[in-house]
């Protein structure tokens, strides 16, 4: 199971998580928002990227909640609300965000 | 997820029908759903062979004799069965999918069969008269399939005259299974997962604090007032273990600042652990005792050793409950060194409950007036566990505290609640995403009981205290016609009501007079 970026495969789980998260690239983000049925626009980047910067210091995606809170500082509260964010990513901001982000998938009760 | 479209699928999420209606039959409709085999890596963290080993079989008739011999319960629910129908319509499972291999006899029988063959004198030699099986690879692979349909939920127990346990049948089975090397993804993941970060998310303990740090600014924000959410701090009074979907997932993060907010006015010290970051303990869906075991000492180390706690209260969380109530003790006690006149471990609702009685909780019910509200009774609470002090406690004190902070409140149909409660339709290990297709149709029967309500009452929101049901309904409502915001934490709505001491409210006035008394319509 993997992703052609452009002619080189990276490897994915059965739900579609990069195994290692080194093989991110902004090419690999939008392949993945494609399988996902999204088209990447500002707004999807904006999460994406906070995601990414996130994870790097604290390994772990963000709570939804937080996230909301950090979109609704930088992009205002229009975009940083939990419908809109559900608009960005139908699957949930959590979850399809992630994957997009080319981080693991957040397991539990969630 | 697998398309199913070319399998006669129900439709259940139709308006109208009674939520307990038996659907026309649908044979082999759920044959091809498949849960995500478990990593050899998971496997192996949670003590189980990484893939199928060679002798599996001989390997798995052995387990079943252990089983049977170590735990009689298991041998008797194999041996006792009469076919006499009563579970059959029981399950919500076969109620939504209309598969006849969904009806609690036909999951007991799909291991029945095979114990019957090597373990009973009419199986042995006379098979065909007896439905006995050969354990195959074919029946292997039914067995995981149907053993991961099950929730878990003992509705169908509660029906069955000789009280055969299908939830126990089906923790042996995945136990089988794990032995052998079958294990399922979602649950054995989560497993290693807890070993090692001590929550089932794998939130690291900078990343908690970094979390918890944030709900008090946010809490601040709102209300003016500083709550504190402790986190390792030793010598606090009460450890609260609560799962760790309170500190990430919507609506489970509100039903925290309503934890927050009760301890805070109720005057008492506590903490959070971040050894022991979670409530739930997924061993028990596996039917692994030593793993069962080995998550639950992590809250007697965090209690005895690391904080020194008097207390232990469990958050809003179905089947933790039940292991924390009914196992807790036999896994990880005993519990001598906690203070004895407290209820040991106490559930968060007993702990609001004797707060509002007392009436330390100063608390406006019209601060939750846009909420017309029922409650759904999870499980593992319902028929694994017992609340306060009276028989019924489990139903009667959730209900009690809703209608303490709530001024609608309506029960959903009878033979849907409290003991026979319909499950949410994700717990017992099915919480994942490749199942959404049986999470919908497993929820129908309670979507429809909610449906009845809301025509009938004009019920707009459903209050739940598990994790699991949290985020399964906020997952499925949208399917019924309803918001994925539509389930509530039954603590959020304390915590809406809740006036904190100090708070300046909206009208910036004194408490509003009656506003604590209890009683709705």
């Amino acid at each position: 199971m993997s992703y052609d970026v452009n002619g080189t495969a990276v490897e994915h789980d059965e739900e579609g998580y990069i195994t290692n998260l080194g093989d991110w690239t902004e090419d690999l983000a939008g392949i993945i928002a494609s399988a996902e049925e999204i088209t990447m626009n500002e707004e999807h980047w904006e999460v994406v990227n906070f995601l990414r910067s996130y994870y790097e210091e604290y390994q772990i995606a963000p709570a939804v909640r937080v996230l909301i809170k950090a979109i609704k500082k930088s992009m205002g509260p229009e975009i940083g609300n939990n419908k809109y964010m559900y608009e960005l990513f139908p699957y949930g901001p959590a979850k399809q965000a992630c994957k997009i982000a080319g981080l693991p998938k957040p397991t539990g009760c969630i | 997820m697998a398309p199913l479209d070319d399998k006669p699928v129900l439709d259940v999420r139709g308006p109208g029908g009674h939520p307990l209606d038996i659907p026309r039959l649908a044979c082999g409709a759920m044959d091809d759903l498949k849960s995500y085999a478990a990593h050899p890596k998971h496997q192996e963290d949670c003590g189980f062979p990484g893939e199928l080993i060679d002798n599996w079989q001989e390997v798995a008739i052995a387990k079943i004799g252990e089983l049977a011999d170590k735990n009689r319960a298991f041998q008797v629910y194999l041996d006792a069965c009469v076919k006499c129908g009563a579970c059959t319509d029981k399950c919500h499972f076969f109620l939504g999918t209309g598969d006849p291999k969904n009806m609690p006899v036909a999951r007991q029988d799909l291991l029945r069969s095979v114990y019957r063959r090597y373990y009973t004198f009419a199986g042995k030699h006379f098979p065909w008269l007896v439905g006995a099986r050969d354990l195959t690879r074919e029946v292997l692979d039914e067995w995981y399939n149907y053993y991961h349909q099950c929730s878990q939920c003992r509705r169908c127990s509660v029906f069955c005259p000789y009280g055969i346990d299908t939830a126990e049948i089906s923790m042996a089975a995945r136990e089988i299974m794990d032995t052998v090397g079958k294990g399922q993804k979602y649950c054995n993941e989560i497993i290693a997962k807890v070993k090692v970060t001590g929550n089932n998310l794998g939130l690291n303990p900078k990343a908690l604090g970094a979390t918890l740090e944030g709900l008090e600014e946010d809490i601040e924000d709102e209300t003016g007032v500083s709550v504190r959410i402790p986190l390792d701090e030793k010598g606090a009074d009460i450890l609260l273990i609560t799962p760790s979907a309170d500190f990430f997932a919507e609506p489970h993060i509100e039903g925290l600042l309503g934890y927050a907010k009760v301890f805070h006015e109720a005057g008492v010290s506590w903490t959070l652990s971040s050894y022991a970051s979670e409530a739930a303990n997924f061993g028990m869906f596996i039917g692994s005792y030593e793993n069962m075991r080995e998550i639950s000492l992590r809250i007697r180390k965090a209690a005895a050793i690391d904080l020194g706690v008097k207390r232990i209260v469990f958050g809003e969380c179905g089947h933790a409950w039940r292991v924390a109530y009914s196992f807790l003790n036999t896994l990880a006690g005993p519990f001598d060194f906690l203070d004895q006149n407290y209820p040991i471990p106490q559930h968060i609702l007993e702990f609001t409950h004797n707060e509002l009685e007392k009436g330390t909780l100063n608390i406006d019910k019209s601060r939750n007036d846009e909420f017309r509200m029922t409650y759904h009774d999870s499980c593992n609470v319902a028929r694994g566990s017992r609340m306060g002090d009276k028989p019924g406690g489990q139903f009667e004190i959730p209900r009690a505290v809703l209608r303490a902070v709530c001024n609608h409140y309506f029960d959903m149909d009878r033979d849907t609640i409290k003991e026979s409660t319909v499950c949410c339709g994700g717990g017992g290990g099915l919480l994942t995403d490749e199942l959404m297709d049986l999470r919908i149709k497993g929820s129908s029967p309670r979507m429809k009981a909610l449906q009845q309500v809301t025509e009938d009452h004009g019920v707009t929101h459903m209050a739940a205290i598990c994790a699991i049901c949290k985020t399964q309904f906020s997952k499925v409502m949208p399917k019924f016609g309803y918001e994925m915001d539509s389930i509530l934490s039954v603590h959020q709505l304390v915590s809406n009501a809740i006036i904190l001491t100090g708070q300046e409210t909206d009208e910036d006035t004194a408490p509003i007079e009656g506003a604590a008394t209890a009683g709705a319509e």
